[in-house]
């Protein structure tokens, strides 16, 4: 346990739009190990919702089992959150957001969490194409249980044990994609550059966003034979596009060229321009998408960024056809509108 | 990109972390005031006395009437509303030590057959003193009082410093060894040289109270003075009553003394005036907060234009609104009074130096003095305190003391005044286990102690009733705790850092930045908060893997050590950087 955090903050600290400083949004102090990739994603999220100006109270926070589950006690401390069972966060997730459509919903889950035990969740979630963020913190290993290989863990890596992998990984992303998710991205959590406007354009797509994020465990696999390392992701990385997230109501004032850059416009208003690194990939096509993924894995590359965005897909809510009203404020007046409804609706089958 | 990108930050320069220690560096004498707190914090006072001791060498007196250089550069003041109270804390140390005598230097029985000369008898003197004696100088001090402490004893009264703690730590010093000659004008500079001691030094200060030459001022000459005359004339008995109505002319801390004198010897109603706006009163804060508590007004804006005599008596005086002020076109205004106190700056006088010695004076009838060997035109002639350089405060001519007195060990061993012993420095690291630091790095949320003082109705009966009653020691350490420990610092290894950004995201105050490296004023707009305040320097590591730089603005560091908690590689270490001065026979 690290020592208690001070009370002070710089003076100058920057205001939102509304009102709230970065503090805001800050949760406990950390209890993950120093210089764990997941305190970076969890400060990632904090600057993308202040930047944002997300109100705290509108934020929900859902989360399995595991360090990176833990996670939602240290950002975002005036939110709601919800710590589930192990692998069980989809479920709760979308009772959630069943219940209350109006809040942003963003899971927070590991690749124990999500690829092994909660494989099965992961999936329907995806074609349910529920309206919410979720983060993969991905590290490649059983942090918790002291640095087991996870199911994302490629072949050939090794962790502290020094014992190569034996099996092969699953790669989220590319499942994703496979499963008609509308958002996905790779972050890596040494890079907030790139991982702060991934997070905020997940937040502004309506439908399943995923965003993998590397995220070193520096305890158990962060070795030079680990492809999960902070060195090995360095010396890796590509991006499918370097990116600009434009959020809603904010006026866009940069010109880009035309041909290398592609503009996708949220549903929520806000736009990502897309300043490509390489022109054959379109990240907007699904097969395409697939290929570029395939391509740099045979090649010993990952690929990062925003892999697939498709923002003509229908979420849950859409595809069930609810109600604009939250269903946590139907009453039973509205539930059970009484006989004479009844009558009427008889009186449409005669 | 800006054309000169920033070099790493040299951390063997010793300036570059002293100038972290705010307090330090804003000390004249740069005592290790961060030190000195911690040791309060945990009760040893004797330790914490002997720090300020060496390095200030009145941590009694300063500890009541010090300017506190140290406070107003205080990073509290950046991070939350108020500094440490170090002054008042130095003070802790002083009253409740033991018997510290037995710690002081040894003096050698055999003298090294130097003989120095110190005229006047006030802090500075006392401080060369203090520094040669233990290297076996034979010293001589001549003042013309009867007893040494100079204008500390004759000016500052007593209910703001004690005879008691005066008469203390002076004697400390005079037992040292020094063969005092009291009650001893030197009047001709000339004769005295004929003396022949090895090295002279003059530390007489800046006597000569500046007069107010008006209409009026010779027929009311009975009720009208010089402020630090008349203090002096009630220090020693001489004065026992004031007028019942008195005005203070002058925004110093002489004025503040006077008023609050005054109030004490009978003045029912005592107003200070002044020229300007009282923001700009040249008064500690805390003093005119003193004088205000006292019921003493101070009005602002009034440029004295004479004095009115009627029938032989003072009656008031005259003044001009100032066209700044807030009634620009009103014409002279008349302020009754039956006593005024003229407290508007001192001068050098040196009436006992002939001309024709040789030493040479500048303009404003001060001697030509070195500013770094405080020699003077005469090699063997030193000078120091307020008679260098022109009135100061008592900090400063401490440390102008221990300059004097390292240079006139160099002159009398024969060597380079400009060849001068470095400060001593070390950097130790604090780490006891994976979040355990030798030092208390909680950050205090406590808001500044108030000081208690006594009751007004009693202190303004006794002008020797000291009104500042100082912290006890619960009060002391917990003031002593809002230190920032601003002396334990953030060390960055290069080659350990992996760049995961722990020490980024952990900092409370935003202080450590991963970006390209820039010219300074690039790299200053675009860290994560902007670093504006361009007194406190940016820490620039070299270049890391990724092509980017670490930049650490020291603005408001709390030195917390959260950065090294989450290190995962202790590429951040918190080291304790002691920074002390050189002193006389220093290597």
């Amino acid at each position: 346990m690290s020592s208690p955090r001070p009370g002070f903050r710089h003076p100058d600290l920057p205001k939102n739009d509304l009102g709230y400083t970065r503090r805001d949004y800050e949760g406990a102090a950390s209890t993950l190990c120093a210089g764990c990739g997941h305190d970076s994603i969890s400060n990632a999220i904090i600057n993308a919702c202040f930047e944002l100006s997300l109100e705290p109270s509108g934020i929900a926070k859902m989360s399995g089992i595991g360090c990176s589950s833990k996670t939602p006690a240290y950002f975002l401390g005036k939110s709601h959150g919800f710590n589930s069972v192990h692998g069980r966060m989809p479920s709760i997730a979308t009772g959630a957001n069943m219940a209350n459509r109006d809040l942003v919903y963003i899971g927070v889950s590991g690749d124990g969490d999500t690829a092994s035990i909660g494989m099965g969740q992961f999936v329907h979630i995806v074609r349910r194409n529920l309206n919410m963020v979720y983060i993969v913190m991905n590290n490649g290993c059983y942090g918790l249980t002291k640095g087991q290989d996870s199911a994302t863990a490629d072949r050939g890596s090794a962790g502290k044990k020094g014992r190569p992998n034996p099996f092969e990984s699953i790669d989220l992303c590319e499942l994703a994609i496979a499963l008609g998710a509308g958002f996905v991205a790779r972050g890596f959590s040494g890079d907030k550059e790139q991982l702060v406007p991934l997070l905020k354009a997940a937040i502004g797509h309506r439908g399943f966003a995923l965003v993998d994020v590397i995220s070193p465990c520096v305890t158990f696999n962060n070795t030079a034979a680990s492809t999960k390392s902070y060195q090995w992701v360095r010396d890796h990385m590509e991006a499918t596009a370097t990116f600009d997230f434009i959020p809603p109501r904010k006026e866009i004032t940069t010109q880009y060229e035309k041909g290398t850059t592609q503009s996708v416009t949220l549903h929520d208003g806000g736009v990502v321009h897309l300043h490509k690194c390489d022109e054959s990939i379109d990240v907007t096509r699904r097969r395409c998408a697939i290929d570029a993924l395939e391509q740099h894995r045979e090649k010993g590359r990952l690929l990062t960024g925003i892999l697939h965005i498709n923002e003509t897909l229908k979420d849950t809510h859409e595809i069930l056809e609810t109600t604009e009203t939250r269903l946590n404020t139907l009453m039973e007046k509205d539930l059970c509108p009484g006989n004479r409804v009844l009558q009427d609706m008889m009186e449409n089958y005669r | 990109m800006g054309e000169q990108i920033l070099n790493p930050t040299d951390i063997q320069d010793p300036e570059y972390f002293h100038k972290v220690i705010d307090c330090q560096f804003a000390c004249p004498a740069h005592t290790r005031v961060p030190e000195y707190l911690r040791l309060i914090s945990e009760e040893k006072y004797d330790d914490a006395y002997m720090i300020n001791w060496e390095s200030n060498v009145f941590p009694g007196i300063l500890g009541r009437v010090c300017d506190r250089p140290c406070e107003p550069a205080c990073r509290r003041r950046r991070v939350e509303d108020k500094a440490v109270a170090i002054c008042r804390l130095k003070r802790v140390c002083a009253d409740h030590k033991g018997d510290i005598t037995k710690r002081f230097p040894a003096i050698p029985g055999q003298k090294n057959g130097k003989k120095i000369a110190l005229i006047g008898g006030g802090p500075a003197s006392l401080t060369v003193a203090r520094d040669l004696l233990p290297l076996g100088y034979e010293i001589d001090l001549y003042d013309d009082q009867a007893e040494a402490g100079g204008f500390i004893r004759s000016q500052v009264p007593s209910f703001r410093l004690p005879k008691k703690v005066l008469d203390e730590e002076v004697s400390y010093i005079l037992d040292m060894g020094v063969k005092a000659h009291f009650n001893t004008y030197i009047s001709s500079m000339k004769e005295f040289l004929k003396k022949d001691y090895d090295a002279v030094f003059i530390g007489t200060g800046a006597p000569r109270g500046k007069d107010l030459d008006l209409p009026g001022r010779q027929e009311g000459k009975t009720f009208i003075h010089i402020g630090i005359n008349w203090l002096a004339s009630v220090q020693y008995g001489h004065v026992k009553k004031s007028g019942k109505t008195t005005l203070v002319i002058g925004g110093g801390n002489t004025a503040m003394d006077c008023c609050r004198t005054a109030r004490r010897l009978g003045g029912e109603k005592v107003k200070v005036v002044v020229r300007g706006s009282r923001k700009k009163m040249k008064a500690s804060e805390w003093e005119i907060e003193d004088a205000l508590r006292e019921d003493i007004p101070i009005l602002e804006y009034l440029s004295p234009l004479a004095f009115v005599v009627e029938k032989g008596r003072l009656t008031g005086m005259t003044f001009q609104p100032s066209p700044e002020g807030p009634a620009p076109d009103q014409k002279e205004i008349f302020i009754p009074c039956d006593e005024v106190l003229i407290a508007v700056g001192q001068q050098n006088a040196f009436p006992w130096i002939e001309k024709d010695i040789g030493l040479i004076f500048n303009d404003s009838n001060r001697p030509k003095v070195d500013e770094i060997t405080f020699q003077s035109s005469i090699k063997k002639i030193f000078f120091g305190g307020d008679a260098a350089f022109g009135p100061k405060n008592v900090i400063t001519a401490v440390a102008h003391g221990h300059e004097a007195a390292i240079s006139i060990d160099l002159f009398c061993r024969g060597e380079d005044l400009l060849n001068r012993p470095r400060p001593a420095t070390t950097l130790a690291g604090q780490k006891m286990g994976l979040h355990d630091w030798m030092y208390h790095n909680e950050v205090s949320e406590q808001q500044r102690q108030a000081v208690p003082m006594a009751s007004k109705v009693k202190s303004i009966k006794d002008r020797l009733m000291e009104v500042e009653l100082g912290f006890d020691r619960k009060i002391g350490r917990t003031e002593a705790l809002r230190c920032l420990n601003c002396d334990m610092q953030t060390v960055f290894s290069l080659p350990l850092c992996i760049e995961c950004d722990a020490c980024v995201d952990v900092c409370p105050t935003t202080c450590i930045n991963f970006i390209q490296n820039d010219d300074e004023e690039n790299l200053r707009a675009g860290l994560s908060i902007p670093a504006g305040n361009k007194s406190q320097d940016l820490y620039v590591s070299g270049l890391l893997p990724t092509g980017r730089v670490m930049v650490k603005d020291e603005n408001v560091c709390l030195h917390c050590g959260l950065c090294a908690e989450r290190c995962p590689t202790s590429a951040w270490d918190m080291q304790k950087y002691m920074y002390e001065t050189a002193k006389a026979g220093g290597k």
